[in-house]
């Protein structure tokens, strides 16, 4: 299969049906109300893109640059991901692609991929996630153990991290709860810090 | 032949070494300081202009090891006692920042002298069974003028008198308070009403323009992050002092394995680059302010074997207690923490009695921090998910809605309570990492139930609806069952006593003027030398004690030679 076909291009790591079990899946893990989108409109499964296929691109998606988004003033660099070291590499790479059987990646004893997690995660909520009525596609969340856990940090991350990750799109995780996000170098003014 | 390039080797660039750095090229001495991790901080050629990468960034800092060290890369390991077996947990064990600046970089720099007691507990309390309680070979007056020093160089804001337990000082703060937060306030309000006494908590973080870097501006970014905007004076100031002179090397991305030793004397280290290959460096001393957890790895890896490297490490017991009020506190705009009180420091009747219940001769509490948190993607995981998740974070109770404090409570030193070399677990580089077994005294339980008590009518106070109470490590055996290893796990990030130093080889591992015992040409200049933490954040302490012990090294080195 070309990657035209099955739905994935040069930066993302999963496959266009993944990609929509998992949209359905944020849906639930944070649902749209009338203060915001749910996580899957808010940019949760562009996160979850962005880490798992972080080295697609480079520098890879690990660290963005600082200091300032240019929300509140200043250059914006947080789109600048930092370059990493070898040694860095190593580590995120062993996190995102798992050990493999690879000696330098196994010092600790074999890890599991965040790739590997969610494919199989994604696979145990099952193909016709998406179209299930929403009290099956709980069932099935609740039923998916540790890989629930794993998702549902991901979308908090993917909700209320800076947007240059790949999440919170238009800011709608920090918007729907009133929150700011990155002040600098604008800062808050005296008044706010001691005011009730 | 190897030559010497510099006089002085420093491993570690956070406070203590940064400080020792600056101390040392003040002398005209030159000096290599080695940091395992990455420079985000100051460009060596351009001291005086600082890096520009720090920022708001919660998922970089505290999901993403930013600072290091990456727990997987360079693991540390934990048990509770031998009977765990060789551990119990492999990764993050109170881990400071690995990079340039150290523990000083991550900080909120809430830095409080110690108090005279501090120096002398047991004299002033005595013993206590179980617990390597010992007097510091010098006494608060002895410090006293260092302290001054290094509250100048740091740059410190705070206001001298207001604290009625503060021990003398002769100088003012060379900063006034910055502005106070709003949850600070309330919490200080209530505490007034009850008999407490807070003040404006003595921080590193300007509130005015100070040493070239300019006033913080209550970003909310302040704990376990870089300052973007270099408002945070530690260790900044002093590793710019030092390299201004020309004097100092910055060797960032460089992991020092062994201090090599021949005769009773260091002659130099080997290290290790970020291509992991090995390198020795020659000087007439060594310098180890690599902190109280990799400091005496350090020494165990060169083979030192004084008995006592290693033993008795301390934390802080920290104790939380956290109300839910009906209205909100904002803890994300400003310093982190604005206000402390010192009250439950102070042995006074209600614990003593309260020690005397638990057949204890006495208790100390610690430092009382008003805090109120302020992130949200750390709020949003505790919530659960689903359409509450939402409806939780609008209200925000665990964040906007939340105050309270954290008391870093006195922890005993036991010399059962350890820092060894894991038996078989290894950093990337193939070294032997730093294997903690620690277990809490019981005084630190009841110092925790008593007090924790007290905290509570304060928060009770406030108009709190609902109260919470914490300790880390988890204080009751109760909760033991249901918690796993981590919970036993002390997450203070103060850390202390590894190598402390005393007047006895046999009962320490330093001499009273910091040196190694085994090789008096190596200067431990970090908390490692503490014998006893006190109730209070380490650093301004170990500043301090590294310019007095570094001080008298720079003239011994001078008799040496004449």
């Amino acid at each position: 299969m070309t990657s035209a076909e099955d739905g994935r291009d040069a930066t993302r790591f999963l496959s266009l049906a993944q990609r929509r079990i998992l949209a359905a899946a944020c849906a639930r893990l944070v649902p749209a109300d009338e203060y915001g989108p749910g996580a899957d409109e808010a940019g949760a499964v562009d996160y979850i893109e962005g880490l798992l296929g972080a080295f697609l691109v480079y520098p890879p998606r690990i660290w963005a640059g600082g200091p300032f988004s240019g929300r509140f003033g200043g250059e914006a660099s947080f789109a600048s991901f930092h370059r990493l070291t070898a040694v860095d590499e190593l580590a995120w790479r062993t996190r995102i692609e798992g050990s493999k059987g690879i000696a330098e990646r196994e010092r600790l004893g074999p890890v599991a991929g965040l790739q590997e997690r969610y494919t199989e995660g994604l696979a145990a909520l099952g193909d016709d996630f998406p179209a299930l009525p929403p009290e099956e596609q709980d069932h099935r969340l609740r039923s998916a153990g540790s890989f629930l856990d794993l998702l549902y940090q991901h979308v908090c991350e993917g909700l209320y991290a800076a947007p240059e990750y790949g999440g919170n799109r238009d800011l709608a995780g920090w918007r729907s709860i009133g929150y700011l996000g990155d002040v600098q170098p604008r800062g808050y003014p005296d008044e706010e810090v001691s005011g009730a | 032949m190897t030559t010497r390039d510099f006089h002085t080797i420093i491993v570690g660039s956070g406070p203590g070494g940064s400080t020792v750095a600056d101390e040392l090229t003040q002398a005209g001495r030159s000096v290599v300081i080695f940091e395992r991790g990455h420079n985000h901080l100051i460009d060596p050629a351009h001291p005086d202009d600082l890096m520009q990468v720090f920022s708001n960034d919660e998922l970089k800092y505290t999901e993403r090891h930013f600072l290091g060290p990456d727990p997987w890369l360079e693991p540390r390991t934990f048990r509770q006692s031998e009977a765990d077996g060789e551990r119990l947990h492999v990764g993050e064990v109170n881990n400071l920042p690995a990079t340039v600046g150290g523990g000083g970089v991550h900080a909120d720099g809430k830095l409080p002298r110690f108090r005279e007691d501090d120096f002398r507990v047991l004299s002033e309390l005595g013993p206590i069974d179980g617990a390597t309680v010992a007097d510091w070979p010098l006494t608060y007056d002895d410090l006293e003028p260092h302290y001054a020093t290094a509250e100048r160089l740091v740059g410190v804001a705070g206001l001298a008198g207001a604290n009625p337990f503060a021990p003398w000082r002769s100088s003012p703060y060379p900063m006034p308070p910055g502005p106070p937060m709003y949850a600070g306030l309330v919490t200080s309000e209530a505490a007034g009403r009850l008999g407490y006494h807070p003040y404006p908590a003595p921080t590193g973080v300007n509130s005015v323009p100070y040493d070239g870097r300019p006033a913080c501006n209550n970003c909310g970014f302040c704990a376990n992050f870089g300052c973007p905007i270099h408002a945070k004076g530690d260790p900044v100031a002093m590793l710019r002092r030092a390299l201004r002179t020309g004097r100092a090397e910055l060797r960032a991305d460089a992991f020092v394995s062994r201090i090599l030793v021949q005769g009773g004397r260091a002659t130099g280290v080997e290290w290790i680059d970020r291509d992991g290959q090995t390198h020795q460096e020659l000087s007439e001393d060594v310098v180890v302010a690599a902190g109280a957890m990799e400091t005496p790895r350090l020494l165990l890896l060169s083979g030192f074997t004084n008995e006592n490297i290693g033993r008795n490490i301390m934390f802080h017991m920290q104790t939380y207690v956290l109300g839910e009020v009906p209205f909100r506190v904002h803890g994300h705009i400003g310093r982190s923490v604005t206000h402390a009180h010192d009250d439950h420091i102070i042995v006074d009747d209600p614990a003593r009695k309260a020690a005397q219940a638990a057949g204890l001769p006495w208790i100390k509490g610690g430092f009382v921090e008003h805090a109120s948190p302020a992130h949200v993607i750390a709020e949003a995981k505790l919530y659960p998910w689903g359409h509450e998740h939402r409806r939780l974070m609008r209200d925000s109770p665990m964040r906007d809605r939340l105050l309270g404090f954290c008391m870093q409570g006195e922890d005993l030193p036991q010399a059962t309570n350890r820092v060894d070399l894991d038996p078989s677990v290894r950093d990337v580089r193939g070294v032997p990492v730093a294997r903690t077994t620690y277990k809490v005294h019981r005084h630190e339980i009841v110092a925790s139930q008593h007090h924790g008590a007290r905290l509570r009518s304060i928060v009770q106070e406030t108009g709190a609806d609902r109260i919470f109470l914490a300790t880390s490590p988890m204080a009751t055996d109760e909760l033991r069952g249901l918690h796993s290893a981590i919970s036993m796990l002390p997450i203070s990030r103060h850390v202390a006593g590894t190598a402390r130093m005393g007047r006895d080889p046999k009962t320490s591992v330093c001499d009273e003027w910091g040196r190694l015992w085994e090789a008096s040409n190596v200067l431990v200049a970090d908390s490692s030398l503490f014998p006893t933490i006190s109730g209070y954040g380490p650093t301004l302490t170990l500043v301090a004690l590294a310019i007095r012990n570094v001080r008298a090294f720079l003239g011994r080195q001078a008799e040496v030679k004449r």
